[in-house]
């Protein structure tokens, strides 16, 4: 992964979770319902951290999802005659290099953002976390085959290869470049689900279910993966973020989306040398992007510190 | 012999018999434990884990400390060698006398010198207690480096040596290996030549044999007893497993929610058990007459230690129960026959049932 | 020991060739799905297809098979490797330059911005990490909490940006006005690479390239240490009387450090691609910046040859890193 993205990983310190049978509490007090994920869910809910992130993530969702509540302006609007204008009743964050209105710009550059980071999650979290589930469960020479590929793949690191693919194909939009985060970062997620699945495989209630005559897709699905699954959303969350940083890079490289197109990286890189005499331009998409990617940080940990059962 | 020295001279030696400890006295027991407290204070409460706990060590002699998981035994075996996990635990009440002198007073760099010169510990896993990064001979060699100042040559000499005493064969060899190479009863062995390195007068054993199957256990239980016979050592011997204690000890004591619930001599407490919660461990124990029969269980779990009930503390799950046991305070220890306590109100009945 | 080098050593043949592999299909299907980039060279004129076949030819892009959708050429594929491996070719440029040469001027300067991003981030980090974790729920550990978070969550080529326009200009500025030594203002805070001060001016956007790394170290410290305050063998050389710096600095440290050092050598590949980012930022003429310019104009041919070179030396320092692991953890000598 990129630099960005290793250093999430560690960041995440993702847990291997062990157990997480429903236990009884003393018959003294209160029954809760104490599985993993309803206590997880509890002690979210609680958290001040969390639920200022997941906010965050809400206003960003609905820029993304419902532009017209946050402007009526049209982004694409643009007249040069009115550049880099700064802020103003008419527009509330001046206008960019070729005279657009800066804040319709960000809100629906939250848009193709979130697309790219969501749909890159989504194919990196079901490739991978189909085949490191394949690796764990099946062991033997499935597990040697697709470990090899694993290793292969991590092998080139993130950046690189993404210059590299988008060089040659040229061409750029949502689509390649979801394309090429989700072929180069699946590993990640397939690691980790590997890695969970073969922790929870000799659990004492997998060999239990086993024994009763479970089959393997069974065994999988309702016995494994409730379990194994966990760092896997912990790093999966955290990933959002990093595909939202990660799409910005790409840009700024000159190799993702380029304008016309309306993101945040674009708006950052068109603006970068009018740094010293404009700093609005620069830190307000800057700034946006920062948050995005702060609060699916601190969301991830925070799901960690939740769903670790050590930690409780 | 002591009568023929000068008084001064004789203190000088009590000091330097006992780790330069002042105040040692040689007359005291070595290790008197009197009503000592223990707290954990959680995000969920304070858990009170050790209520009042009080016995005493004579030399020599092997007292066994029996109890569930959660009783606080573990507990109280830290809290004497001063290596609990302060936060989030806190000794808060009663002292630990080593030949008198209050151990929880002393400033710690004189209590980490009674740490593993006069007592010392072992534990249940020897995989994770010893460090997996450094040989067995480094971790040996290491007390008498850091204690005697012994050179690196000397210290692994010593090792050897230590090795040797706990019958672990080509030791000159292992000494260079690293934990992780030893089988799990040999491993236990290099723990046990850990802690009697600096020839301590007490050794707490928590759960030596727990981990190991059952014959080690008898070579790693008879290879303790052997070594204590030669030292005069004192042994605390932790555990849940009444089967290893009867043989092993010279007196009993059953521990519950953080307090000691009944003191005796081995073969009293099995003979004449006088509290409840002995005597249902007893007749939790499965014998080959009662075949056919169901098992016996004690009912209920044990407390919450956030919450333990009012009273006696096992009084949820006691079928002698009384009106009285619901009520504060919790039973005194009450003298029940020659060095035979137990804290139950009704310990007469008790005793009395077969 | 033996045994697993040579089982670490024959396990890497296979995965150098399956990366190379990878790397050429990934280029390979790219060509064939749009337009084989020696038609870039030619700007608008349509040349024929002749003169294409023959430029293509010489640059090595020649091959029928990257007409072919789907085709994993791996005829390409041998002469590349014949290529790397025994002539130590990587390629042309489209003037016909060799990329070895390209490479051999760019070299020095990427490894003297990586080698202070690993000083910067192994020393710093770990200290600070260390730092936090003994004091646990103190200010130090707040402190490096938070600010590891925010590092992170900031794209780094924002963060670049920032840093050299306050420190390199702006500070800088102030600096160069005042009496300080010419290295320290116009070299440690200069706004770019200089050649006058190859260490000097290398500083900043080094430590820039290794400040998410740093962050990620910092946080892996404190956790790994904080894990193995709580173990049971910590418990036990408490219980042997030892003092609070023996139990920490060397039983628990020793062990800590494990996930550490393995991580920085992992991190090597992330900062290869940071430095693509910082040297773009600084203007070092560095690979990263040659790579970035290569991919701007078109020239496929720099861009898969550079790479291709990146990757097996990032692979070599992860085989060395695993020999590594082994000497650190006596644990997987012996698997």
């Amino acid at each position: 992964m990129s630099d960005i993205g290793a250093a999430r990983a560690e960041v995440s310190q993702v847990p291997t979770t062990t157990g997480g049978m429903p236990e009884a509490e003393a018959p003294e007090q209160r029954e809760r319902s104490a599985s993993l994920w309803a206590d997880a869910r509890r002690q979210l809910m609680r958290s001040p951290v969390f639920l200022i992130a997941s906010g965050y993530i809400l206003i960003v969702i609905s820029m993304a999802l419902l532009p017209f509540l946050w402007t009526r302006k049209d982004p694409r609007a643009c007249d040069v005659v009115f550049a880099r204008q700064g802020p103003s009743a008419e527009h509330w964050f001046g206008t960019s290099i070729v005279g657009c209105d800066y804040y319709a710009h960000a809100i629906y550059g939250a848009r193709t953002s979130l697309i790219i980071a969501v749909c890159a999650t989504a194919g990196v979290t079901l490739l991978g976390g189909v085949l490191g589930m394949v690796a764990g469960f099946y062991g033997g020479w499935v597990d040697t085959i697709i470990s090899r590929v694993i290793d292969i793949f991590l092998a080139l690191p993130f950046l690189l290869g993404a210059i590299v693919f988008l060089t040659v194909i040229k061409i750029r939009n949502v689509l390649t470049v979801t394309i090429v985060i989700v072929v180069l970062a699946w590993p990640v997620i397939a690691r980790i689900m590997r890695g969970s699945v073969l922790a929870s495989k000799h659990l004492d209630y997998v060999q239990a279910a086993k024994a009763l005559g479970a089959t393997n897709t069974r065994l999988m699905f309702k016995h494994i993966m409730p379990n194994a699954v966990a760092p896997v959303v912990v790093y999966a969350t955290i990933l959002l973020g990093t595909f939202v940083a990660a799409e910005a890079t790409l840009t700024f490289l000159g190799v993702g989306l380029q304008a016309p197109a309306v993101t945040w990286g674009v708006m950052i890189t068109q603006h970068e040398a009018l740094f010293l005499q404009h700093p609005g331009l620069l830190l307000f998409p800057a700034g946006l992007l920062f948050g995005t990617v702060l609060s699916f940080i601190l969301m991830g940990d925070a799901l960690r510190d939740a769903l670790d059962p050590r930690l409780r | 012999m002591a009568t023929e020295l000068s008084a001064s001279a004789a203190t000088e030696m009590t000091v330097e018999a006992f780790g330069g400890v002042p105040g040692a006295d040689a007359s005291a027991p070595p290790l008197e434990v009197a009503d000592l407290q223990v707290e954990f204070r959680t995000r969920a409460g304070v858990a009170h884990a050790v209520n009042g706990v009080s016995f005493h060590l004579d030399a020599g002699e092997t007292l066994a400390i029996l109890g569930e998981s959660g009783c606080g035994k573990s507990v109280t075996a830290q809290a004497i060698m001063g290596i609990l996990d302060s936060p989030p635990g806190f000794v808060t009440g009663g002292e630990v006398r080593y030949r008198g002198v209050d151990l929880l007073k002393l400033p710690e760099n004189k209590r980490r010198e009674v740490r593993a010169n006069q007592i010392a510990m072992i534990f249940q896993d020897a995989l994770s207690a010893l460090n997996p990064v450094f040989t067995v001979g480094f971790q040996l060699a290491e007390l008498f480096r850091v204690h005697r100042g012994t050179s690196r040559r000397d210290g692994l000499q010593r090792a050897v040596e230590l090795l040797d005493m706990v019958r672990i064969p080509a030791a000159a060899q292992r000494v260079r290996d690293y934990p992780h190479q030893f089988s799990g009863g040999m491993r236990q062995r290099v723990m046990i030549a850990m802690a009697l390195a600096l020839d301590p007068e007490v050794l707490i054993a928590d759960e030596p044999t727990t981990a190991l199957d059952v014959t080690v256990q008898a070579q790693i239980m008879s290879l303790l007893a052997e070594l204590q016979r030669e030292r005069n050592m004192s042994m605390i011997l932790i555990t849940h497993d009444m089967g290893v204690v009867a043989d092993v000890a010279d007196r009993i004591a059953v521990m519950y929610a953080g307090r000691v619930v009944e003191e005796a001599l081995v073969h009293d407490i099995y003979a004449r058990p006088s509290h409840p919660y002995t005597k249902a461990l007893l007749e939790s124990v499965p014998r080959l007459d009662q075949k056919g029969n169901q098992l016996s269980v004690i009912k209920g779990l044990p407390p919450n230690l956030t919450a333990i009930p009012p009273g006696c503390p096992f009084h949820p799950r006691c079928r002698y129960v009384q009106d009285n046991c619901r009520q504060p305070p919790v039973p005194p220890r009450y003298d029940v026959a020659h060095r035979h306590i137990s804290a139950c109100h009704y310990w007469p009945e008790v005793r009395g049932d077969e | 020991m033996g045994r697993y080098v040579i089982r670490r050593l024959l396990q890497f043949v296979p995965t150098v060739l399956g990366t190379m592999f990878l790397l050429h299909y990934l280029t390979s299907v790219g060509i064939q799905f749009s337009a084989n980039p020696v038609r870039a060279l030619f700007g608008e004129r349509a040349p024929s297809e002749q003169l294409l076949q023959n430029v293509a030819e010489r640059v090595g892009l020649g091959d029928p098979c990257l007409e072919r959708k789907g085709d994993p050429c791996l005829g390409l594929f041998a002469d590349r490797l014949e290529g790397i491996f025994l002539h130590f070719d990587f390629g042309v440029n489209l003037r016909m330059r060799p990329v070895t040469e390209l490479m051999a001027d760019a070299l020095p300067y990427t490894l003297r911005l990586v080698l202070i991003a690993i000083v910067f981030e192994g020393v710093v980090g770990i200290i600070a990490g260390v730092l936090a974790a003994l004091r646990n729920g103190g200010f130090v550990d707040y402190l490096v909490k938070t600010s590891t978070v925010a590092v992170i969550a900031v794209p780094s080529f924002v963060l670049g940006f920032v840093i050299r326009e306050f420190v390199g200009v702006r500070f800088g500025n102030v600096l160069r006005g005042s009496g300080l030594p010419d290295w320290v203002a116009t070299g440690l805070f200069s706004p770019g690479f200089k050649p006058d001060y190859p260490w000097a001016t290398l500083v900043i956007p080094g430590m820039v390239l290794g400040a998410v790394s740093l962050a990620a170290t910092a946080r892996l410290t404190r956790t790994s240490l904080l894990e193995n305050i709580r173990s049971d063998y910590v418990r036990t050389a408490k219980a042997k009387g030892l003092g609070q710096k023996r139990v920490i600095g060397v039983h628990a440290l020793r062990n800590s450090l494990i996930p550490v050092v393995t991580f920085l050598g992992v991190d090597l590949g992330n900062l290869m691609g940071g430095a693509v980012i910082t040297e773009t930022i600084f203007n070092v003429p560095g690979l990263g910046r040659l790579v970035v310019g290569a991919a701007r104009s078109g020239e496929a041919t720099v861009v898969i040859g550079v790479v291709t070179f990146l990757v097996l030396v990032y692979m070599l320092a992860s085989l060395l890193v695993d020999l590594l692991y082994a000497v650190l953890d006596p644990r997987i000598r012996y698997e």
